[in-house]
């Protein structure tokens, strides 16, 4: 079975008042059907309120289906049994970095969690150094993570994930408040891991850029998934997207603007370099 | 009528290990009516520079002066500058507090000493702006999703009608739409109200578009101040400060290396795409 599986996974959040009548039922995730092969890098966009953290809350979780289900590593979110191991196998980052740190020293805070589920002191260690230095932070081991940089806060913060060793990582808007390097770092740090340890990655994200190099992306609206494919896919659909509330990178919507005043580039893409390839081209060709 | 700060210094937790200082010696003059968009790496002290701007928080030396006025003298009404200059904060979870979200956007406007109706009013008002739909008006404020709540937090400083709004990383969290409306929002404000309006933003690509007047801090100092053409160009200094020029600056600068005319002080794709379609004509 696929690492992550959902199959018509249905979130109410349900507002109940002092008598125990039910007042309002919102219904966040509105089944939804999703597959997660192991090893992939996957991103979800969607508008403001389209689900997507209740989505990450029950990967880890957190929420309890209230229709459908949600099989995180072959293990049924609803089965009380299995929370523990759910939450190990699945990681998470959330958007504010500030909110995540606890101890006082970097190292410390990484080896938090894995201090908590037992695992031997040695072994500890171990992880700490591995994960700090997958994120590019073994050489701030010793400092405290007040005094770090916002990127700096968020790659610990991984780190900390990392060090349980999860399988999955969900990953919430983890670069919404760091500055352009900061959220580079992030990015480099998280498909470092996809790539060289095959963690499984789940980005939820509103930057566009930031999903050109997923292997597949996933488009919420209203709670529902309403579009999905390979970025170039995705990306090709300017005008779908921004039904949707969505965009494209930017140099993908100037090919776009491109194209509509009458010069023959190509639909769907995504990077400088293809823009700047297309452009030569077609430069060369006009002579 | 402006903003001018005058040697402006700020050091936190004074005198413990941990002293830091924020504002390192900032002179800078915000006139009546720009767009002024101020940029730099996490910690820069972009959210600290701005507080003083309302006068939240109090320089350690150096002076404020709005309109004319230096609001450090003992009789200048504090609170009054806080509603004349707006600011919506980088978290909008700590300026959310009442049970409802009508109500907490009428918290201002009732603070002003406004009546219940015209502050209702006023939050009707702010609260179309930014495009809540209705159905939400009385739900609590906690139980929205992250964009939501930064909507709510802003038109909580609009229904005061400042003039001058800060705005602390207002798009941060929001969804494109969300981040196009209420920056052309923003935008609109300023060219019909003629509001002065000051962005800060980690999107270089927003501040590009939107801004005539970029302010770039490093480590609690100004080191930039211009147009985004003029600052734009610094872009491998940026980078070496935890910014970035925007992605169409970039493939500007590369087509040029390539050897094509191209315009490498374009920072918008408006910009980019005039440039590019006159080197096809
Ligand atoms: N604790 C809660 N109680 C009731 N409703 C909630 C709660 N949390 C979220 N919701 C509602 O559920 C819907 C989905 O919210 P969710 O936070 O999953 O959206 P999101 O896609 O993560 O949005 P954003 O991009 O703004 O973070 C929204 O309509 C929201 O108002
Ligand atoms: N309450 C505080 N106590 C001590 N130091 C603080 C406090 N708030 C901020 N600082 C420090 O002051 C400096 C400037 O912080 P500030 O919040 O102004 O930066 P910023 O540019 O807004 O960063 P960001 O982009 O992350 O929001 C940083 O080094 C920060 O760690
Ligand atoms: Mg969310
Ligand atoms: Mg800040």
């Amino acid at each position: 079975m696929n690492i992550i599986k959902a199959s018509k996974l249905v979130h109410e959040y349900i507002r109940r008042d002092e008598e125990g009548n039910v007042e309002s039922i919102q219904t966040a995730i509105d089944g939804v059907d999703l597959e997660v092969a192991a090893g992939d890098f996957i991103a979800v966009l969607g508008h403001n309120g389209s689900g997507k953290s209740t989505l990450a809350k029950h990967i880890n979780a957190l929420l309890e289906p209230s229709e459908g289900t949600l099989w995180v590593d072959g293990m049924d979110t609803s089965d009380p049994e299995r929370i523990y191991e759910i939450r190990r196998a699945a990681g998470m980052v959330f958007q504010n970095p500030d909110n995540q740190i606890i101890a006082s020293v970097v190292e410390e805070d990484v080896g938090f969690g894995p201090e908590n589920t037992g695992v031997p002191t040695e072994e500890i260690w171990k992880r700490v150094e591995d994960s700090l230095r997958s994120v590019g932070m073994l050489k701030y081991r010793h400092h405290s993570p007040n005094r770090l940089s916002g990127g700096q806060k968020q790659r610990v913060a991984i780190a900390g994930v990392m060090a349980m060793e999860p399988k999955c990582i969900v990953l919430d808007e983890p670069t919404a408040m760091l500055d352009p390097v900061g959220r580079k770092e992030v990015l480099c740090a998280v498909s470092e891991l996809n790539r060289k340890k095959g963690v499984t990655v789940i980005l939820i994200t509103h930057y566009m850029e930031e999903v050109v190099n997923a292997d597949y992306v996933y488009v919420m609206d209203q709670g529902k998934i309403v579009m999905q494919g390979k970025p170039r896919e995705v990306f090709s659909e300017v005008e779908t997207l921004k039904e949707h509330r969505l965009d494209v990178p930017q140099i993908t919507l100037l090919a776009h603007e491109l194209r509509k005043a009458g010069l023959p580039v190509s639909k769907g893409i995504l990077t400088r370099e293809e823009l700047e390839q297309e452009l030569m081209g077609l430069y060369g060709s006009k002579k | 009528m402006s903003i001018i700060l005058d040697k402006v210094n700020y050091v936190y937790s004074t005198g413990s290990a941990y002293e830091i200082q924020a504002l390192k010696n900032i002179n800078l003059q915000i006139e009546d009516g720009q767009f002024i968009g101020i940029i730099g790496h996490t910690g820069s002290g972009k959210s600290t520079l701005i507080q003083h701007m309302n006068g939240l928080m109090k320089a350690t030396s150096g002076g404020i002066y709005f309109n004319g006025r230096d609001i450090y003298e003992e009789d200048y009404d504090k609170k009054e500058l806080r509603t004349r200059v707006g600011l919506v904060f980088q978290y909008p979870e700590h300026q959310l507090f009442e049970t409802t979200i009508f109500d907490d956007v009428c918290f201002g406007p009732m603070n002003q000493g406004l009546s219940k109706d015209e502050a209702g009013l006023r939050a009707f008002e702010a609260l179309k702006m930014v495009g809540m739909p209705e159905s939400l008006y009385y739900q609590s404020p906690f139980e929205l999703s992250g964009g939501q709540k930064r909507r709510v937090a802003i038109a909580g400083v609009l229904a005061m009608k400042p003039e001058v709004l800060i705005l602390d990383e207002p798009t941060a969290g929001l969804d494109p739409k969300g981040r196009d409306e209420i920056l052309d929002l923003i935008a609109d404000m300023h060219k019909k109200k003629k509001m002065t309006v000051i962005l800060v933003s980690h999107s270089m690509e927003d501040v590009a578009k939107y801004v005539q007047r970029i302010i770039v801090m490093n480590s609690g100092e100004i080191i930039y101040d211009g147009t985004p053409g003029e600052v734009f160009r610094h872009y491998r200094e940026l980078e070496t400060i935890g910014l970035a020029a925007p992605q169409v600056t970039y493939l500007m600068h590369e087509l040029k290396e390539f050897g094509l005319d191209a315009d490498t002080d374009a920072t918008t794709i408006e910009e980019a795409k005039k440039s590019i379609l006159k080197m096809f004509r």
